[in-house]
C-alpha cells in the first residue's frame, strides 16, 4: 500500500471537515470505550494479567528464534508448511505460487492486517486471482475500494446510508424494493451473498492472532465466524502472520486471550477462537487439504534490541486508537498507511521508515491514554517521543518547527534569561488581556487562535507563584 | 542464504547472541514440555460441579445463548424438539456422528418421530445442528469443540442454529482446566501421559455465544456468518 503518511496534516484537515466521517466516528466512544470499561471492571485480576501478558511477550521476544523454530517443527510434524518471507514481495509471491499451483480462481479471506501490509488483494487481482473479503467490515470496504480505517472495525468510518449505496451499486441482482436501512438488513444480505463464495473458494486465507510454538497451531479470533468458514471450506488454508505473533503454549495464549477481547470489543471472549493445526486428517469429514503458514518479517527482526522492541508485544486489540482523542477526531485514513492510531504512529515509521512516516508520532497530545489502556503495557508515548527525536535529528521536521525549537531551547537552557523573558511576556499579555480574559488573535500564535481563543495569563509566571507559596511555607 | 536463515540470523544479530544451546535451550524446551499455568482469575475458584454448572449457564446466557437443563441423555431428543417448536424452527436437525454412536448407543430419537434427523456434517443447507462438546468453560460460558471423524467442524458454523449438548461432568472452571483435560484425553499412544506429548486435532473451536458483528455503526447484530442461535442443553449426568 502506498503511504500518504507524509500528508498527515492535509489528511487530518480533510477528515475534520468531512461531516459524514465525523458522524461515523461518534460510534467509537459508545461502541468501544464504555464496553471496555465495563468488562474490565468485572475482572479484578485485569491489571495483574496485563503484567503477565507483558512478561510472556517479553520472554518470547528474547527467545524469538527458538520459538519460531519449534513452531516450524510442529507445523511440519502435523503435515503443514512454513514459508519464511523477508519482505512483503516474498510473501505475496509465495501466496500467489500456492494459488497458481491449485489453479485458484477465487480465494476467500478472513480479516488480516498483515495481508493489508503486503498489499495482497491488489497483487492477487493483478495476477488473475479474485480475493473475496468475508469479514462484514472488510467486505464493505472492498466494495468501496478503500483500505480499512481501524484494525478491528475496518468500516467504522462508513455510515449505513453509504453502505446502502454501495450494496445497491455492487449487488446488481438486488431487488430495488428490498429494504436496506437497519444493520440487520445489511448483515443478512452479506451473509447470503458470501455463502456460496466460501464453498467455491479454492484457497482460504486468514491472518493469525497467535502462533503456538508448542503445537504448531495458528489461532484466529473472530465474532462473525467468517474466518472459520474461510479456513474450513477453502481447499487449501494459507495463514499469513508476522513473526511476533508467537506464544509458547496453549496456556500462554489463554492468558493473553483474557486481555484481548476485553481490550478490543469489551467482550470477555470473542465468539470464535479457533486453533488450526495442519490439514484435514485422513479420517476427517471436512477441512482443507493443505495448510501453509507464511511467516513475514518485514523489518520486525531489526526492531528487536532497539528502543522500539516493546512495540512487538502488540496484540492488535485497537484499545489505543479507541481511546485516542486524535484518532477520534480524524479517523484512521488520515494516518496514511495500514496501521492507524497510536500503535500505527510507532509501527509505521518502524516498518516503512522515518523518512516516510516520521511525522505520525507528532499526531499525539501525549495525553497517555493509549498506554493506560494497552493490555501489553506498551509505552507508546515514550516511543513516539523517540521517533520525534529521530525526525529532528534527521532534519525531517519543517524549518519553522526547527527554528521554534532552537529558539525555545536557547531560552530553556538559560534559566535566568528564561525567567526574565517569561515574566515580561506574562506581564505584558496579562495587561493586554485583562479586559476580555482571552485573545482572539495574537501574532505568532495564529495556529492556535484561528480555531479557538487563547486564555490570557493572569500576569505572573509559574516560577513566581511557586516561590511565593514556598516562602509562605505552603505545599508546592 | 535462504530467507529462513536470513530471518533467524537477523533476530540473533538484534538480540546480540547466536543460537541458543545448552542450559538456556534446555530450560525453554522444559517450558514447552511441561506448560505452566499463569495467573488464573479467581471467579471459578472453590465451586463444585453444581456451582460451576450454574456459573456456566449464567455466563452462557450473558453471551446470548439459551440454556436448557435435562436429567439425562434420554431427555435430549425431546428437549431438541421442544426448543425447535418454541423457536418456530423447522423440525429438522443434523447431528454429529458422535451423538449417533456414543458410549450408550447414541441418542434415541425414536420418541420424537416428528423430527427429521440426519447424521453427518453440514453442506450449508441444514437449519439446525446438534453436537457434543469436549468441554464447557464456566469462566466465560465458552464451549470447547474438537474436530474428529465423528465431530466434523462444519456443524459448528454452517447451520443457522447450533444446539450443543453439554454433560455436567464436562463443565470446568477456567480455560486452563479444559486444556488440562484436553492434553490428558489426547495423550500420544504409548506415552506415559500428557507430558509425553499429545495429538492436536486439526481444529479446536472455542465458541462463546452465537455469531455476531458490530461492523455496521457498532450496532451488534447476531448471525453474521455463523449460527444465529446457540442453544445449550446441559445434561445432569
Amino acid at each position: 500500500m502506498q503511504s500518504t503518511s507524509k500528508q498527515f496534516k492535509d489528511n487530518a484537515h480533510h477528515a475534520l471537515n468531512d461531516a459524514t466521517l465525523q458522524r461515523a466516528l461518534l460510534n467509537v466512544k459508545t461502541g468501544f470505550q464504555e464496553k471496555r470499561a465495563q468488562v474490565v471492571a468485572g475482572l479484578p485480576e485485569f491489571e495483574a494479567l496485563r503484567d503477565t501478558g507483558r512478561d510472556i511477550k517479553n520472554h518470547v521476544l528474547a527467545n524469538l528464534d527458538f520459538y519460531l523454530e519449534r513452531f516450524e517443527e510442529n507445523v511440519t510434524a502435523n503435515g503443514g508448511h512454513v514459508h519464511w518471507c523477508r519482505t512483503p514481495a516474498e510473501a505475496r509471491e509465495k501466496i500467489l505460487e500456492i494459488c497458481k499451483r491449485r489453479e485458484a480462481k477465487t480465494v476467500t479471506k478472513g480479516k488480516s492486517m498483515v495481508a493489508e501490509e503486503i498489499g495482497l488483494n491488489e497483487y492477487l487481482e493483478e495476477n488473475g486471482v479474485e480475493p473475496i473479503e468475508t469479514d462484514l467490515g472488510e467486505y464493505i470496504i472492498q466494495l468501496r475500494h478503500e483500505p480499512p480505517s481501524h484494525i478491528i472495525a475496518p468500516a467504522i468510518h462508513v455510515t449505513r446510508e453509504q453502505i446502502a449505496e454501495d450494496f445497491r451499486r455492487e449487488h446488481t441482482d438486488l431487488d430495488p424494493n428490498r429494504r436496506l436501512e437497519e444493520p440487520r438488513d445489511f448483515t443478512d444480505e452479506a451473509r447470503a451473498k458470501l455463502r456460496d463464495r466460501y464453498f467455491a473458494a479454492d484457497v482460504g486465507i486468514t491472518g493469525a492472532n497467535f502462533l503456538i510454538a508448542e503445537t504448531g497451531s495458528t489461532v484466529i479470533v473472530t465474532n462473525e465466524g467468517n474466518g472459520d468458514m474461510t479456513q474450513l471450506l477453502g481447499k487449501a488454508h494459507v495463514v499469513i502472520a508476522s513473526l511476533e505473533k508467537i506464544v509458547p503454549t496453549l496456556e500462554d495464549a489463554s492468558t493473553i486471550l483474557r486481555l484481548l477481547a476485553r481490550s478490543a470489543t469489551g467482550q470477555e471472549m470473542s465468539v470464535y477462537t479457533s486453533f488450526s493445526t495442519g490439514p484435514r486428517r485422513s479420517e476427517d469429514m471436512d477441512g482443507p487439504e493443505e495448510f501453509h503458514v507464511v511467516l513475514l518479517d518485514n523489518g520486525r527482526s531489526a526492531m528487536l534490541g532497539t528502543e522500539f522492541q516493546d512495540m512487538l508485544r502488540c496484540i492488535r486489540c485497537a484499545a489505543c486508537m479507541n481511546h485516542c482523542p486524535v484518532y477520534a477526531a480524524v479517523g484512521g485514513h488520515a494516518y496514511g498507511w495500514v496501521y492507524p492510531g497510536p500503535m500505527g504512529s510507532v509501527l509505521t515509521p518502524s516498518l516503512i521508515g522515518v523518512e516516510e512516516a516520521g511525522h505520525l508520532p507528532n499526531a499525539s497530545t501525549f495525553c497517555g491514554r493509549c498506554e493506560s489502556v494497552c493490555p501489553m503495557r506498551i509505552p507508546l508515548p515514550k516511543m513516539m517521543r523517540h521517533y520525534r527525536q529521530r525526525e529532528h535529528e534527521k532534519g525531517l521536521n519543517p524549518q519553522k518547527a526547527r527554528a521554534g525549537l532552537a529558539l525555545w531551547s536557547y531560552f530553556a537552557t538559560r534559566p535566568g534569561l528564561y525567567r526574565l523573558a517569561t515574566r515580561i511576556a506574562s506581564g505584558l499579555l496579562g495587561r493586554l488581556g485583562k479586559v476580555n480574559g482571552r485573545f482572539t488573535s495574537l501574532p505568532l500564535a495564529s495556529g492556535w487562535t484561528s480555531v479557538r481563543d487563547l486564555p490570557a495569563p493572569e500576569g505572573r509566571t509559574f516560577h513566581d507563584l511557586y516561590r511565593e507559596r514556598q516562602a509562605k511555607g505552603g505545599r508546592a | 542464504m535462504s530467507a529462513r536463515d536470513d530471518i533467524l540470523g537477523s533476530i540473533r544479530k538484534s538480540l546480540g547472541r547466536g543460537p541458543l544451546t545448552g542450559e538456556p535451550a534446555a530450560q525453554l524446551h522444559q517450558r514447552l514440555a511441561q506448560p505452566q499455568r499463569n495467573l488464573i482469575p479467581d471467579r471459578t475458584a472453590g465451586r463444585d460441579t453444581e456451582g460451576l454448572t450454574a456459573q456456566f449457564a449464567d455466563k452462557s446466557r450473558e453471551v446470548a445463548c439459551t440454556v436448557d437443563e435435562v436429567d439425562s441423555l434420554d431427555a435430549v431428543p425431546e428437549a431438541v424438539r421442544a426448543y425447535l417448536s418454541r423457536e418456530n424452527l423447522p423440525a429438522r436437525v443434523v447431528q454429529a456422528p458422535a451423538l449417533a454412536q456414543g458410549p450408550d448407543g447414541g441418542l434415541d430419537w425414536s420418541k420424537t418421530p416428528t423430527l427429521e434427523v440426519k447424521t453427518g456434517t453440514s453442506d450449508g443447507s441444514e437449519d439446525t445442528s446438534v453436537t457434543p462438546v469436549f468441554a464447557a468453560v464456566a469462566e466465560t460460558g465458552t464451549l470447547m469443540l474438537t474436530s474428529d471423524t465423528a465431530t466434523p467442524t462444519g456443524l459448528n458454523f454452517l447451520p443457522e442454529n447450533h444446539i450443543a449438548v453439554v454433560r455436567r461432568s464436562q463443565v470446568v472452571g477456567p480455560l486452563e482446566d479444559a486444556w488440562g483435560r484436553f492434553r490428558a484425553a489426547r495423550a500420544k499412544a504409548g506415552g506415559a501421559g500428557p507430558e509425553d506429548g499429545f495429538v492436536m486435532p486439526r481444529t479446536v473451536n472455542l465458541i462463546t455465544g452465537p455469531s455476531r458483528t458490530g461492523d455496521i455503526e457498532q450496532k451488534i447484530q447476531m448471525g453474521a456468518h455463523g449460527p444465529r442461535r446457540l442453544h445449550v442443553i446441559i445434561v445432569a449426568d
